[in-house]
């Protein structure tokens, strides 16, 4: 017991042992590296292993000199490929999270006032996609969509189109590359929330007069609120960084982010270049998680 | 449910569903096909088994998948420890220094782009390698190091959601009766949330199995994962070979999700029984 005590006099407890442990690990591996990516996006892109200058260069006997340059920012700003790229990224990422939202909900709604035996192998069936590969999923669509692909051979066999229809390598194939990848991350949090809704307020609205679509548009969809939002970042933030649905599904003109920022990696290696993309990312992207952070909060508080 | 509505939403269900698992059978079926074209049936010859035979005898798929297992066990094993301590911390600990940080550090990853976490991740790599050192060169330690900091973020979500769900009561009898916090968590808690560190283990385990993007980042020379070697593949089109082992992958893991929520639900039953 003695010992226990002086421990604590010296800030060591039990409960700090146990959240250092990660905390550390985070703080390593997840915090310092980005400012690491902070310090290389103001480097100049070098001959050398690795491929940039060093910030900090000694200059004569006993003094260093900070080097910063804001070419690879000034760059980003100049070349229109790397705003067009965020820009259509944004966009693409929004109108695949309103399509995630228009096929989620009802199904949140659907599988939350189901049976309970019923709902708990709905929520199964909506959660197996999720545990297997993504790139074996967006894969599949290849072999859907491509030219001698599944459904062109089944509406040229049903006389439908008499030539194959171009979808792969197109927006709309990309477009639904993400709307299917992301479809799980839009319903579990909506079914999380939905299903803790008292369903005798759509019983009394109804009572009181109003009409179904009346209610649920007064009552349901306010309620689920938190759902919708969490959702829908939870679709949003990562789908503005996708890369592997564009590298895949998109063809070579398909302008998102994320893949700008591989290809300044692998194939250009330029890596303050690619540093600065991510950084100029993070700045749009941060907000938006502190957000989701604050619906989280606010969730579980609601849940207590 | 009644009236209209219901048939909304059942259409939707239906809709929904057929969207989720329509390419996922279209795999399957043509895994049996015997054309190499894939998505073109070849009656004549189909189904057949030849393409998993011949997966079978791919060095570089099996050499690949070898690699991935490895850093996918060692992950899972690291993310639970830290995911539940971390858990455990953020649904106990109502107030300590730092909480709010570790609450964001863990909630970040969740969202956080992949290309960004796998570009800071290497960035890092190769600082630590010039100031200390370490580590020499990257490969299956470097990539391990990165799974598990963004998967320990998913088991901190299920664990600390599972704790948050259950009675503190036990443990406060346990501590009434004298037991030490050490013990509490051994005897009481560990048991209880024991269910939720499996799917933890196995959540961590497919993240860092299906995982290509951070790998990519932070693997060395000979150290390609299975979906790297998949991405190169796919990349040229399609592939039988690939049909094949999505369909092994769907098979392994459906049997493992329902294996473990019926052990779930009987344990859940069980729970309640007593």
């Amino acid at each position: 017991m003695r010992s226990t005590r002086k421990l604590r006099k010296i800030g060591i407890t039990g409960r700090g042992l146990v959240v250092a442990l990660p905390y550390l690990w985070l703080l390593l591996f997840f915090v310092v590296p980005f400012v690491i990516v902070l310090k290389i996006s103001f480097a100049d892109i070098d001959l050398a292993i690795p491929p940039y200058t060093p910030l900090l260069e000694r200059v004569g006997k006993n003094s260093l000199a900070i080097k910063v340059n804001f070419n690879n920012y000034a760059f980003l700003f100049t070349d229109s490929l790397y705003i067009n790229a965020l820009l259509n990224s944004i966009k693409v990422a929004f109108i695949s999270t309103l399509f995630c939202l228009a096929v989620g909900y009802p199904m949140a709604y659907g599988i939350a006032r189901a049976q309970p035996s019923t709902r708990n192998l709905l929520l199964l069936l909506v959660i197996l996609p999720f545990w297997t590969s993504l790139l074996l999923r967006v894969y599949a669509w290849i072999g859907l969509l491509k030219a001698n692909g599944v459904i062109n051979n089944v509406l040229m066999s049903l006389g439908l189109i008499h030539e194959p229809l171009t979808m792969l390598y197109t927006p709309f194939a990309m477009y639904v590359g993400i709307v299917y990848s992301y479809l799980p991350f839009m319903i579990l949090p909506l079914y999380a929330n939905l299903e803790k809704m008292d369903w005798q307020l759509l019983e009394a609205a109804e009572d009181l007069g109003c009409r179904p679509w009346q209610a649920f548009y007064k009552i349901t969809l306010p309620l689920s609120r938190n759902g919708i939002l969490a959702g829908s970042m939870l679709v949003f933030i990562p789908a503005v960084g996708e890369f592997v649905i564009p590298a895949l599904l998109g063809g070579p003109n398909a302008l998102m982010i994320g893949r700008i920022l591989w290809d300044e990696f692998f194939s250009n290696r330029a890596w303050p270049v690619a540093s600065a993309v991510a950084i100029l990312l993070l700045i749009i992207l941060v907000p938006f998680m502190m957000w989701y952070q604050s619906v989280q909060a606010r969730e579980s508080a609601a849940a207590r | 449910m009644n009236g209209r509505r219901s048939y909304f939403i059942i259409t939707c269900i239906a809709f929904g569903f057929a969207f989720l698992y329509v390419p996922i059978l279209s795999m399957i079926v043509f895994s049996f096909n015997a054309s190499k074209l894939v998505t073109v049936w070849d009656s004549a010859n189909s189904p057949t088994l030849k393409w998993y035979v011949s997966l079978l005898h791919n060095d570089e798929i099996l050499d690949a998948a070898w690699i991935s297992l490895k850093v996918a066990i060692i992950n899972a094993s690291g993310a639970v420890i830290l995911g539940t301590l971390a858990g455990f911390g953020l649904a106990r600990f109502s107030r300590f220094r730092g909480r709010f940080t570790l609450n964001a550090m863990t909630t970040a990853p969740l969202v956080m782009p992949e290309v960004i976490t796998g570009l800071s991740l290497l960035l890092l790599f190769v600082a630590l390698e010039q100031t200390i050192g370490w580590p020499a060169g990257r490969g299956i330690t470097t990539m391990t190091i990165g799974h598990m900091t963004f998967s320990m973020a998913y088991v901190t979500v299920v664990v600390q959601s599972r704790l948050a769900t259950f009675d503190t009561a036990l443990e406060e009898a346990a501590m009434d009766l004298g037991a030490r916090p050490l013990k509490v968590f051994f005897v009481i808690t560990l048991p209880i949330i024991f269910p939720a560190i499996l799917s933890g283990w196995l959540l961590a385990f497919t993240l860092s199995w299906d995982d290509l993007v951070i790998s990519s980042f932070t693997s060395g020379p000979g150290s390609s994962t299975l979906p790297m070697v998949v991405f190169s593949k796919v990349r040229l089109g399609v592939s039988p070979e690939i049909n094949v082992l999505a369909t092994l992958t769907i098979a392994v893991v459906s049997l493992m999700i329902v294996g473990v929520s019926f052990w779930m639900a009987r344990a859940s039953r069980l729970e309640k029984a007593t």
